[in-house]
């Protein structure tokens, strides 16, 4: 039903003379007789308000009731030039003339509308399909209810430098809202609550103003570093229908080349690592696309040194463990490492905190950062000041071709040999680390629970020889990451929740390619809002989920075994408040329930091999499947 | 009264081995101490390992370990004898040394199959 908005009708002065009717004839009743009490049981009586409406005298005027081109239909058109595959949204009033152009005018089709249960949901969905796709889904909420229930995620968003673009539903024109409701859902700066953690945001009061802002906030969102962005999509820009859409203009998308680092400065860096006997890589956010994972191996290779985190391929020879390596590295080149003081330092969390350092005296760092573009104050997920000799303040994979460069003009005959036997050692130390990697699989390989190296083990036999992609967790050393998109990565802030809907939208993104997407799922990210399991089912995103299934919050139960322990009073109570138990959750149960196929729990190693096969066929015919896996606290 | 040094030498790894030799513990009930004081919470329920350091099978010598719980270097909470008593630390070493060794990597086929 439309709404009666006299006043905006006559702001915009297009519908004059057709704004009086049955609804003002309504309103006109006085209020004694409009509250005249029902019966209690039967059909309800017309109140006096519907009787006078249907028998009073017929206006000569003709209201107008419909409308051919609302302005959400330019909004799908903007939506539609900015190359979304998809928008997420828990339906919403504040936004539903832009969910009806969108499946009737757009044809639900780029975007196509994903049925979400949460808005936090919507938005750790959006996360997961921009790691993997490499470009933002949009998403919709309520101004107020909704993007409360989406800040969190819009928090890892930030915090992981992932492009999120959210439209809000919203009426800024306090005359122009329903009674009740409405005004629940409207804000007049809606966008504050999370301008904190997001990168860009605006309210457009027109459309060629939405329509600008929309452009200009997708290229922010994209141009690293990347992150969430906000437009409020005004519900009566969104209602009120557009007088000539040949004055309409959709702005032309031109995205932002990412800043690739000063050549003097990567030239100072090239000429320190061709020079140094022990140099270190650290690449952990740095490789998004194939093209910079063949450039991290190509610098590793020209360099011959380690590469110890980040997206890089495990089997190959320079792939190591940081530790020894770090210790002893005489020059360590950060590539969009967010915590590097934390990877060059080591916090001791006892009564009183200290600090020290895991790197020589005299070490040189560098770091060739993104983040030192763009950088805000109140959440503190910049983490710790790092002393570093040099800094580029650029994206690091834009950096990595004229670095690759830099370092291959500088390396002589004899500067090769001396790099190829740092080489040989390396690949000799990779060979030995991935022995003890198997040996300490061996370790509690027949428990119960089910250790997590057993189930990694496990499951890595079942993709194995398949085009797989982790969309959630990690496996272990022994899996065979052979290209970029086999892992996804994490939450950018931690914030437990995210795991579950972060792994349905990489699989989404995957799902295209034909790829068997797999994700190790913990127990309590799960319960925050499993219904992203239905979402899973009813788009038909095959995901093989995974349970690590710990029956806690594990993580705080060690925190609060450290308090009890300091504060000597037994650790016996640790277990209260901390762990998901009595009654277990049978997730299986819970998984079938929302659609999806459902396996376990499985506590004896031996059945999980069966059970993750009887899954997989499932996912294969493109379906959801859970295996609850139940296992060892880490 | 003086003694070669060589003699000293002897004398204090005599005492220091007397001294780090494990006390009589009940493994069984070493077993359960592990699990209800959320030992295997970091170590893994047959100290395999996990948020904290694999400790079983073969623990590293009792002086060694009774000292680290009580005065941890690094990230471990210390667990004083207020919290677990001598003889309670005493069985849980002895549970740790019941544990057996894995199988032989190379013996399971999961393990070798990249």
């Amino acid at each position: 039903m439309a709404k009666s908005r006299t006043n905006s009708v006559g702001r915009r002065g297009f519908l004059k003379g057709a704004a009086a009717g049955a609804a003002a004839m309504v309103a006109n009743v006085p209020e004694a007789v409009a509250q005249q009490p029902q019966p209690a049981r039967g059909a309800p009586v017309p109140s006096a308000g519907a009787i006078a409406a249907e028998t009073g005298d017929v206006s000569t005027h003709v209201e107008v009731l419909t409308a051919d081109h609302p302005g959400s239909d330019y909004m799908v058109d903007v939506l539609k030039s900015l190359g979304f595959e998809y928008i997420a949204a828990n339906p919403g009033s504040s936004f539903r003339a832009l969910h009806e152009s969108l499946i009737n005018y757009g044809g639900n089709k780029s975007p196509e509308l994903l049925t979400c249960c949460h808005e936090e949901s919507s938005v750790a969905m959006a996360d997961g399909y921009a790691k993997v796709e490499g470009r933002p889904m949009a998403v919709m909420a309520h101004s107020t209810v909704g993007l409360q229930h989406a800040s969190m995620a819009i928090y890892n968003a930030y915090a992981g430098r992932v492009p999120v673009f959210i439209l809000l539903g919203n009426t800024i024109d306090a005359a122009a809202r329903r009674p009740g409701v409405e005004w629940y859902h409207s804000a007049q700066d809606a966008a504050a609550m999370v301008r904190d953690y997001t990168k860009w945001d605006d309210l457009p009061i027109s459309l060629t103003h939405f329509g600008e802002s929309a452009v200009r906030a997708y290229k922010f969102a994209m141009t690293p570093p990347g992150g969430p962005v906000v437009i409020v999509a005004d519900s009566d820009l969104q209602e009120t229908p557009v007088p000539d859409k040949t004055k309409l203009h959709v702005p032309k998308l031109t995205p932002a080349s990412p800043p690739a680092g000063d050549p003097v400065a990567v030239a100072q860096v090239a000429k320190m690592l061709v020079a140094a006997e022990n140099p270190v890589i650290m690449a952990d956010r740095a490789i998004r696309s194939e093209a910079g994972w063949k450039l991290l191996v190509e610098l590793a290779e020209t360099l011959q040194a380690p590469v110890v985190s980040g997206k890089f391929p495990t089997q190959h020879p320079l792939s190591q463990g940081g530790g020894r390596l770090v210790a002893n590295a005489d020059v360590i080149l950060g590539l969009e490492v967010p915590d590097l003081w934390g990877t060059i330092n080591n916090y001791r969390d006892q009564l009183e905190r200290s600090s020290r350092s895991l790197i020589k005296p005299g070490t040189k760092v560098v770091s060739i950062s993104a983040e030192d573009l763009f950088m805000k104050s109140n959440y503190q997920d910049f983490q710790r000041y790092t002393e570093v000799d040099v800094a580029i303040a650029a994206d690091a994979e834009a950096t990595l071709p004229s670095l690759v460069e830099a370092c291959k003009r500088l390396i002589t005959a004899d500067r090769r040999r001396a790099l190829d036997d740092r080489g040989k050692k390396l690949a000799a130390a990779h060979a030995q680390g991935l022995e003890q990697a198997r040996t300490q699989a061996t370790y509690a390989w027949d428990a119960s629970p089910i250790s997590t190296a057993r189930l990694a083990a496990e499951l890595w036999d079942v993709v194995k020889g398949k085009d797989w992609a982790m969309v959630g967790g990690g496996g272990s050393r022994l899996w065979n990451i052979d290209t970029h998109y086999r892992i996804m990565g994490g939450g950018g802030a931690a914030g437990v929740g995210y795991g579950a809907p972060a792994s349905v939208g990489g699989a989404l993104a995957h799902r295209k390619h034909g790829r068997l997407c797999v994700a190790i799922q913990n127990d309590g990210d799960l319960m925050y809002a499993p219904g992203v399991l239905w979402t899973a089912a009813h788009h038909k995103i095959p995901l093989l989920s995974v349970m690590h299934n710990n029956r806690a919050y594990h993580q705080e139960v060690m925190h609060i075994q450290r308090m009890a322990n300091r504060h000597q009073r037994g650790i016996t109570n640790a277990a209260i408040g901390t762990t998901i138990t009595d009654p277990n959750i049978d997730y299986a149960t819970v998984a079938r329930g929302l659609g999806v196929h459902g396996e376990g729990p499985i506590s004896n190693p031996n059945d999980l091999g069966p059970a993750l096969r009887r899954a997989l066929a499932t996912v294969e015919k493109g379906e959801p499947a859970l295996v609850d896996v139940v296992t060892q606290p880490r | 009264m003086k003694f070669p040094i060589s003699t000293l030498t002897v004398l204090a790894t005599i005492s220091s081995v007397l001294w780090a030799q494990a006390p009589k513990g009940d493994a069984k009930n070493g077993q359960k101490l592990f699990e209800n004081y959320g030992c295997y919470q970091c170590h893994g329920h047959v100290g395999q390992g996990g948020a904290g350091a694999r400790i079983a099978p073969k623990p590293i010598p009792w002086a060694a370990f009774s000292r680290y719980v009580r005065q941890p270097a690094d990230q471990m909470p210390p667990y004083t004898a207020k919290v677990v008593p001598d003889r309670e630390l005493a069985d849980i070493y002895a549970y740790l040394e019941t544990i057996p060794a894995p199988p032989p990597a190379k013996s399971v086929p999961l393990l070798n199959n990249q």
